[in-house]
Parts: structure tokens; C-alpha cells; sequence
């Protein structure tokens, strides 16, 4: 069945297809990657009707363009990016109809670092040891295990349904952020640091470094103070989010794309709720690391997790019935972050308004 | 406090990884006791079939049990563990039967570069450094690093050879290495550093296969020369 495709006409700096990741093979060394900002995934399968584990792209600062080959729906969560179907604006977090030829662009990201593009039934590339996810250091999954390049085209799957567009109302992420407290649970190697070295951490303020990408952030700032003067472990397991501290006292964030072993002490490690903020973050700003228990991170990863799954997927505007050729048909206008849309029977479509003088 | 504090822990040490995993260390050393207990708590959290449980990375001395924590908690795996962990009786003989995966190597010429450098630094022959090299079952103690890479321990230190002054850009798939005492195969093309003494051609890593690596975490790996691949 030809569930249509679509054609990458320019990746931009970084495209890469991501879904929820490759679990399940890292005792073979192989890195669990998938998307970084993973709520804004879900939320963009969410609102193109899809199930949670469907793939979409993930775009590192915008730049992209790409080409529909079929009408389907389309959301576009994440970074907050001017981006546009065939020229009129799109806000983020609703889902739109495209069309057969449509075009949509974005521009750089402002807020926020990447975004994520979901279309109705996914992108179907092959799936390698169960998923999807470009992983480009050991070239698996996604197209040949690299970034996407102009040209490419890429299947849609089926669509679950035609999926009825909406706008979540619940859950954004503020982007809008200068500085950020990270909560993280100190270990599982916190007792190789001494009290000043947990106290460096937890009281100072790290700066992103440009080094940072996929794999994890480089931080720098205050160093952190070992017990011993060593930071060297015998290399043992890693998990999204341990924080290493190697040898020069700076810390290492590891994320999506971490290598599954390593080397370096982890004085602690991010709270999984806080981990999708870490992959909006850019170089230059600041964080710090407050400390919580086990408990209070899993309470409020239940609550998001709760809040993300049960977000209802509300009709963007209030519609009008009108009677258009003797049929019912609910018809309405909003606005989001700005873009002007129209709602017909449920279905979004972007519109731009102009006004025009009628010959006299 | 000193760094002889990791010698004065207490193991078996279970401690979060953050909200989705517990780390068990059973030791900190690089230890052969050590790490048979590694790969028998494995089997022995599997055969209990806890709720949640999602995926374990064994290593040298360490387990960690990754768990969903929509399905369960930490308080709960703690617990579970702990019990699993006291219901070992003390003394009793880990049984831990490896398996032996046998790798056809071609050593020195094109397949191993750097076969002459190792010989040297022994004050060996060519044909002594293959005959030392090949006569050990290497234990795989984890896999890490790149897919299905084998960290392995047992080489003799008469072959042990200090890494490459400059790295090569790339190595092909299969190169059998010696960096310090350090043995292994890359599984797939990959830049490094290691002294290249020979290639296999058998497949390590194969990302088609739902039992993509050859080599298991927990086996062990015999090198058997051949003169040809054919």
C-alpha cells in the first residue's frame, strides 16, 4: 500500500530520523539513542494521531526544507522555529493538514535548539534491532545510519487514522530560558567525591560548551574535587543523563547518543524529567544541578508522563456550524504563536490574510 | 578519607542510577571471582522475572539493572534485589559455564600490520607472538565502547605492546589488536590506536540479526591461526 513519502529538498545543518530509541541491545554496546527532546516527540506523534512509538525527524537548529507526496498531517513541536507550509506561517504544537506538493520550510530555531517534525503514520524506514533511530558514530538505523541529505526520499507508514488536527493546551516547555536548574539523584559513584566536590556542584552555575551534541553536554566552570585526585573507574555502565566527571574536574551530561560503558566517575544523574529540557539547551548558557531523592524523581516523572499521555488534544479554535451546499460543516479561525488558521471540520490548514480592495 | 576508601566498601553495593536503573557493584577490582558473579546475578535477577526489570549491562565488576519506573519503583526493585542478593549462599560455588567462540585469524602481513612492532618489543619471533597469542581462552569481562567491542582479559604480558604513537584513521572490520594488556577485535571499521597483528574474517556484528554480536558478554574467545580465509 502506498501510504505516500516524503522528499528532503535541503537537511539544513543536522536532520536526523529519531523515534523513541534502541533499548534492549546495550550489553552489546549498542547506543540506545532516539530523539533527545523525547516529550516533544511524543507530544508531535500525539497530535498527528500516531502511537508513541512511530518515527519522526529531528532538526538541529531548523533548516530544512522538505517536500509532501501525499495529503496527510503534520505537527511541529520543539524549538520554537518560523517555519512555513507553500509561504504562510505555522505555529508549533498543532497539527495541520498538508497537501500533495506542499512545501515546508523552517527557518533557525530562536528558542530552543531542535525541533521535531511528526507526520501521520511516520517515517517508514527500515527498523534496525527494533528501531528506527540514527545512531551516525556506528551507522545504524534511519538511512544508512547517517543524517539525511537533499534527495532523500522517505516513506510514510500507515496512518492510525486520519488524524483529527488539535493544539495541546497543557503541556508546552518554556524555551524561553537563560538559565535552567537541572534536578539530578547524586550517584551512583557520589561518594568518590569529597564534600567540597559534591558542594562545587551543587552550588555553582556551568556554562554550555560548543563540544557538546548527541552524545552528551560539556560543561565548564568550577572545578570539581575528587576524593582521591582520581576520576578514573573501572569502566562500568551509563545511563541517559549520568553526569562523568573526568579527569580536568568538569562536568559531562550524557544523553541519547552516550556510548553504553565509560570510564569516568558519575557523581550523579539527571532526573528523567528533566531530561527532554537538555536537548533544547545551546552552548552558552547556564546550569546548575539541584539535588532530589529517587522517590521525588519518579513522582514527578509520573506526573509529566501522566500529564503528556493524558494531554487532550483540544480543537484549535471554536468552530460554526454553517450549511455549505445544504451539508453541516464547522468552520473556524484562530491564531497561534501568530499563524493565522482555519479549522474545517476539525482538519487545520494554515492560511495567511491579507486585505484587498474590491475594484470599484 | 582516602583512596583506599573503595577497598574498605562493603559489597555487594546497590545504589540508584538516577530514576530508571539501580547499579549493583560486587567489587572494585578487574577480577575473574568477580566477574563470574556479575554474569551468574544476571541469570539469577532473569530466572526472578521482576516487574518492570527492562535491560542489564553487565561489566568488570558491576551490574546495572535498567527498570521502567512507570512500572515500578525503586523502593520496590531495592527491595527485590536485596532479597535476591542475601539468598546467595555465602561460599557457594558460582556455577558459570561459558560459552567458547572460536575465531579464524590470519596474523601478520596485510591482515597484521604491526604484528613485526609486537614482536619486537617482546624480543620474540613473529611465530612466538602468534603462538602466545593464540594459545588463551580470553574471558570477554563486558562489551562496550562501539557495538558488540569485547573488552577481553588474559594476555600474556610477554605480548603486551604500548598503543600506536599516532592512531591509524581507520581499521577494517575484524582487526585483532593489542594495546598494553589489552587484546581485542574490532567488530566493525573504526579508527584506533591498537597494534594490528592479524583479521578474521568471521562476522562479529551483524545489525540484521535479533542476535546481532558474536561475541556475548560473559563468553570467551579463542584465536585459531589460519593462513588463508579462503
Amino acid at each position: 500500500m502506498n501510504n505516500g513519502s516524503i522528499r528532503i529538498v535541503d537537511p539544513g545543518p543536522l536532520t536526523l530520523i529519531q523515534d523513541q530509541g534502541r533499548a534492549g541491545f546495550q550489553s552489546l554496546g549498542v547506543s540506545v539513542s532516539g530523539a533527545v527532546d523525547i516529550d516533544s516527540m511524543l507530544l508531535g506523534n500525539r497530535l498527528v494521531g500516531n502511537s508513541s512509538d512511530r518515527a519522526g525527524l529531528e532538526v538541529m537548529i531548523g533548516g530544512l526544507s522538505l517536500e509532501f507526496n501525499k495529503q496527510t498531517i503534520f505537527a511541529l513541536t520543539g524549538a520554537n522555529t518560523y517555519a512555513t507550509l507553500d509561504g504562510v506561517l505555522l505555529g508549533t504544537n498543532v497539527s495541520y493538514v498538508a497537501h500533495t506538493g506542499s512545501l515546508l520550510e523552517l527557518g533557525m530555531a530562536t528558542d530552543g535548539l531542535r525541533s521535531y517534525i511528526s507526520i501521520a503514520g511516520g517515517i517508514d524506514v527500515p527498523k534496525t534491532l527494533g528501531s528506527r533511530s540514527t545512531h551516525v558514530a556506528s551507522q545504524i538505523g534511519g538511512v544508512m545510519g547517517r543524517k539525511l541529505e537533499s534527495g532523500d526520499v522517505l516513506n510514510l507508514g500507515e496512518s492510525d487514522k486520519f488524524a483529527r488536527s488539535g493544539l495541546s493546551q497543557n503541556f508546552t516547555t518554556d524555551l524561553n530560558l537563560t538559565s535552567l536548574a537541572i534536578r539530578v539523584v547524586l550517584g551512583p559513584q557520589d561518594n568518590l567525591f569529597s564534600d567540597i566536590g559534591i558542594h562545587t556542584f551543587l552550588e555553582s552555575e556551568y556554562t554550555i560548551t560548543e563540544q557538546s551534541n548527541r552524545q552528551g553536554l560539556r560543561l565548564d566552570g568550577p572545578v570539581i574535587e575528587s576524593k582521591s585526585g582520581v576520576y578514573d573507574i573501572i569502566s562500568d555502565a551509563v545511563v541517559n543523563g549520568s553526569v562523568q566527571i573526568p579527569g580536568d574536574g568538569m562536568p559531562i551530561v550524557l544523553l541519547a547518543d552516550r556510548q553504553t560503558t565509560g570510564g569516568y566517575a558519575k557523581i550523579a544523574t539527571v532526573a528523567s524529567v528533566d531530561l527532554p529540557i537538555l536537548g533544547q539547551v545551546k552552548p552558552g548558557m547556564e546550569l546548575s544541578f539541584v539535588s532530589i531523592s529517587v522517590e521525588e524523581a519518579q513522582d514527578a516523572l509520573n506526573q509529566k508522563m501522566k500529564l503528556l499521555a493524558g494531554t487532550p488534544i483540544v480543537d484549535v479554535v471554536e468552530d460554526t456550524a454553517f450549511f455549505v451546499n445544504g451539508s453541516q460543516t464547522n468552520i473556524g479561525v484562530s491564531e497561534n504563536d501568530g499563524a493565522e488558521l482555519v479549522s474545517i471540520d476539525g482538519a487545520v490548514y494554515p492560511v495567511s490574510v491579507e486585505e484587498i480592495h474590491p475594484a470599484i | 578519607m582516602d583512596a583506599t576508601d573503595s577497598k574498605l566498601q562493603v559489597f555487594p553495593r546497590l545504589v540508584p542510577a538516577g530514576d530508571s536503573a539501580i547499579l549493583i557493584e560486587l567489587g572494585a577490582e578487574i577480577d575473574v571471582a568477580i566477574n563470574d558473579s556479575v554474569y551468574a546475578l544476571v541469570e539469577q535477577i532473569k530466572r526472578a522475572n521482576l516487574r518492570g526489570v527492562s535491560e542489564f549491562i553487565p561489566t568488570y565488576r558491576s551490574l546495572l539493572v535498567n527498570y521502567d519506573p512507570l512500572v515500578t519503583s525503586f523502593r520496590v526493585l531495592f527491595e527485590q534485589l536485596t532479597v535476591i542478593l542475601e539468598n546467595q549462599v555465602v561460599g557457594e560455588k558460582i556455577v558459570f559455564n561459558p560459552v567458547v567462540i572460536e575465531l579464524p585469524v590470519v596474523y601478520g602481513g596485510e591482515a597484521g600490520p604491526d604484528i613485526q612492532n609486537v614482536a619486537d618489543h617482546a624480543g620474540l619471533t613473529i611465530e612466538q607472538v602468534v603462538d602466545i597469542h593464540s594459545s588463551v581462552d580470553y574471558r570477554v569481562y563486558m562489551i562496550g565502547f562501539a557495538p558488540g567491542f569485547p573488552y577481553l582479559g588474559g594476555l600474556d604480558s610477554r605480548i603486551a605492546t604500548p598503543r600506536l604513537k599516532t592512531p591509524r584513521i581507520l581499521i577494517p572490520a575484524g582487526s585483532v589488536g593489542i594495546a598494553e594488556s589489552q587484546t581485542g577485535v574490532y567488530p566493525n571499521e573504526s579508527p584506533g590506536g591498537w597494534q594490528i597483528i592479524g583479521r578474521t574474517v568471521t562476522k562479529l556484528f551483524d545489525i540484521s540479526s535479533h542476535t546481532p554480536s558474536k561475541i556475548t558478554p560473559g563468553s570467551r574467545v579463542r584465536f585459531v591461526p589460519v593462513t588463508s580465509h579462503e
